[in-house]
């Protein structure tokens, strides 16, 4: 061991190796920085705009004609929740099902994972794929723009989030639970029911928030099954009109020259980013609690 | 039937609880109410109607299971269908072909398709380096304090949670009067609705990535180390290569994300039909294409935008087929 020289195992400052180490942790942190502007710049021009231009009448009044001020966008918030709401009543039943069937029964079969790709895939569709889907399958078919149009394609679009939450929440309940349940003479549908599922509440819950803010925001799925509408929902069409969306408000808004209908956009989009930004935070909050 | 071993009850054989024997001093953890009655017999067996309601209670949550990928299939055949008949008229030249005259009844998405790719690339140009270079700082687990690296992760996790149509209004009022100042950009154009759709799909790769890169075994990692790598000669020669199906697999979701990608591009993109090589110039996408002309769409115009979404379809769930592929395959190291 004469021969070996100790200082070689110091690190040098001046290598070659030690500085292209240090230029690299450099460039990472750099587009690390470069990733977060962009969000504080669009939450920033967000609040600004969008509380400047939020008043309480634009919960209540509907949206107004070019150059006249005020007005608001009621209906496009009762719009957004009506057909929010339709989606929600269809993909979170069949999500959850969907998501028990593969958690709890299926043993991991060739079947679960196909419907697990089929899942990662139907999330991979584009949106306005699944618009275009949902006007040629029920607006062609009912020769009418409808908010039923509308919730079909937002739960097309919610379901792959639910299933996929719902699957990773009950996988997370321990294995001894249902051993338990079984052990004191539960079948399949009270251990499922009754024990295991009310464990994975919380999680589901918030998977279903957060599909909810997403469905909120899309806007592809319904430009051309919804529309939009300057109007009230008249109920006496059981939702069968062309209906209001914030996200559609915001785009229509959006792209014309009138100072009015900006400022709405932008309060819209305040709204809309208020939303996601709750339900994003709250399910971090949700989801760091465990039942077992 | 395939049933969960632990949940294997009365379904799978309703009378094996019948055979079970029962020691005489566990009579008092039964749940009957009348307990002295089965002292021989042991349990209960299940009625009818319990047995019916387990078994519909499969059945059912096995059929909506099933409802996912029916829904895939219908998506496709409905589109299909509805494209026919401008498959049968336009057939493959629809590709190639650069007008979109309603009134000629002419129709073809060479400009809608040339627009998707070039808004893709540049897009992905942007964010592919930069992505990897934040799933390395936020994979580190000595750059920045765990409590912080958290709140980081969740502030790229946000950049994919803002609705398009957001991006969208964002780059009309600020993106494009900003770009406008510092390149010949004289409106809509290639440019913006590129840099925006970067954004956009940078959380996809970092995220992804930063999960690869975190499921490569310490153990490859400590190897190097020993051998005498520096961190960065580690990082790129030993855990790079190792995360890389995973990498590429986000990669792909990212583009899929891209091509299909359509509120924020079209409120930036200018949608132009034609074909200009030039970034600053209005151009258009196949989703953007999509968004426009619906509405007002009727006969074969319909066909024909039910044809351009087939293609937008196929393209883009044969990238996300692939990336599926890629990333199970990370899950097997």
């Amino acid at each position: 061991m004469k021969d070996f020289d100790p200082s070689v195992l110091k690190k040098n400052p001046a290598s070659p190796r030690t500085l292209f180490g240090l230029m690299m942790s450099g460039i990472a942190g750099l587009f690390t920085l470069i990733a977060i502007v962009p969000l504080f710049i669009i939450l920033g021009y967000l609040v600004t705009k969008g509380i400047s231009s939020l008043r309480l009448t634009v919960f209540t009044e509907l949206p107004p004609p070019p150059l006249v001020s005020g007005g608001g966008f009621g209906n496009a918030i009762l719009g957004t929740i009506i057909m929010v709401g339709i989606g929600g009543i269809i993909s979170i039943p069949v999500g959850i099902m969907a998501a028990i069937y593969l958690s709890e029964f299926s043993q991991d079969s060739k079947f679960a994972s196909l419907i697990r790709f089929a899942t990662n895939v139907l999330s991979g569709v584009p949106s306005i794929i699944i618009g275009v889907f949902a006007y040629s399958a029920i607006v062609l078919t009912t020769r009418q723009y409808s908010a039923w149009a509308g919730g079909f394609a937002l739960a097309i679009l919610m379901l792959p989030i639910i299933v996929r939450t719902t699957d990773e929440a009950l996988k997370l309940v321990p294995q001894e639970v249902r051993q338990a349940s079984i052990a004191v003479g539960a079948n399949n549908y009270q251990t499922v029911l009754q024990v295991v599922l009310p464990a994975a509440i919380p999680a589901i819950i918030t998977g279903i928030t957060l599909a909810v803010a997403r469905a909120a925001g899309e806007t592809a799925p319904l430009l051309f099954t919804a529309l939009f509408t300057q109007f009230w929902p008249n109920l006496d069409n059981y939702f069968v009109e062309p209906t209001a969306s914030l996200a559609v408000l915001v785009y229509n808004f959006a792209i014309v020259p009138f100072k009015n209908q900006q400022e709405l956009a932008w309060a819209a989009a305040f709204i809309l980013v208020m939303l996601v930004l709750v339900t994003n935070i709250i399910s971090r909050i949700a989801t760091a609690k465990k039942i077992y | 039937m395939r049933i969960n071993p632990y949940l294997k009850s009365s379904l799978t054989d309703p009378d094996r609880v019948e055979k079970v024997e029962i020691h005489s001093h566990l009579k008092i953890f039964m749940p009957t109410k009348d307990h002295h009655d089965n002292s021989e017999a042991g349990i209960k067996k299940r009625s009818a109607l319990e047995r019916n309601l387990d078994f519909s209670f499969y059945w059912a949550a096995k059929i909506f299971a099933f409802a996912i990928a029916g829904v895939l299939i219908w998506i496709t055949v409905q589109v299909l269908i509805k494209a026919t008949p401008a498959i049968q008229e336009f057939g493959i030249g629809f590709l190639t072909n650069s007008s979109w005259n309603p009134v000629k009844s002419d129709y073809g998405v060479l400009p809608a398709i040339y627009g998707t790719l070039v808004s893709s690339a540049i897009a992905l140009s942007i964010s592919v380096p930069i992505g990897l270079g934040i799933a390395i700082f936020l994979s580190e687990d000595d750059y920045l304090p765990p409590a912080i690296q958290r709140i980081v992760v969740f502030l790229v996790e946000l950049l994919a949670a803002i609705p398009s149509v957001v991006y969208g209004l964002w780059g009309i009022f600020v993106l494009i009067p900003f770009l406008k100042k510092i390149t010949p950009l004289r409106g809509p154009g290639m440019l913006p609705a590129a840099l925006i759709l970067s954004v956009m799909i940078l959380p996809t790769i970092a995220v992804i990535s930063r999960d690869a890169i975190m499921n490569v075994p310490k153990g490859l990692r400590q190897a190097a180390i020993g051998v005498g790598a520096t961190r960065w000669e580690a990082i790129i020669q030993i855990v790079l290569p190792a995360a890389s199906s995973g990498i590429i697999g986000g990669i792909m979701l990212a583009l899929g994300r891209a091509l299909g990608e359509t509120m924020a591009v079209t409120m930036l993109i200018g949608n132009a039909n034609k074909v200009d090589t030039s970034v600053f110039a209005p151009s258009n996408t196949v989703s953007s294409l999509l968004a426009n002309q619906f509405a007002e769409a009727s006969g074969l115009q319909i066909s024909a935008l039910m044809y351009a979404a087939l293609i937008l379809f196929a393209i883009t769930l044969i990238v996300n087929v692939l990336a599926q592929f890629l990333i199970v395959k990370l899950q097997k190291i």
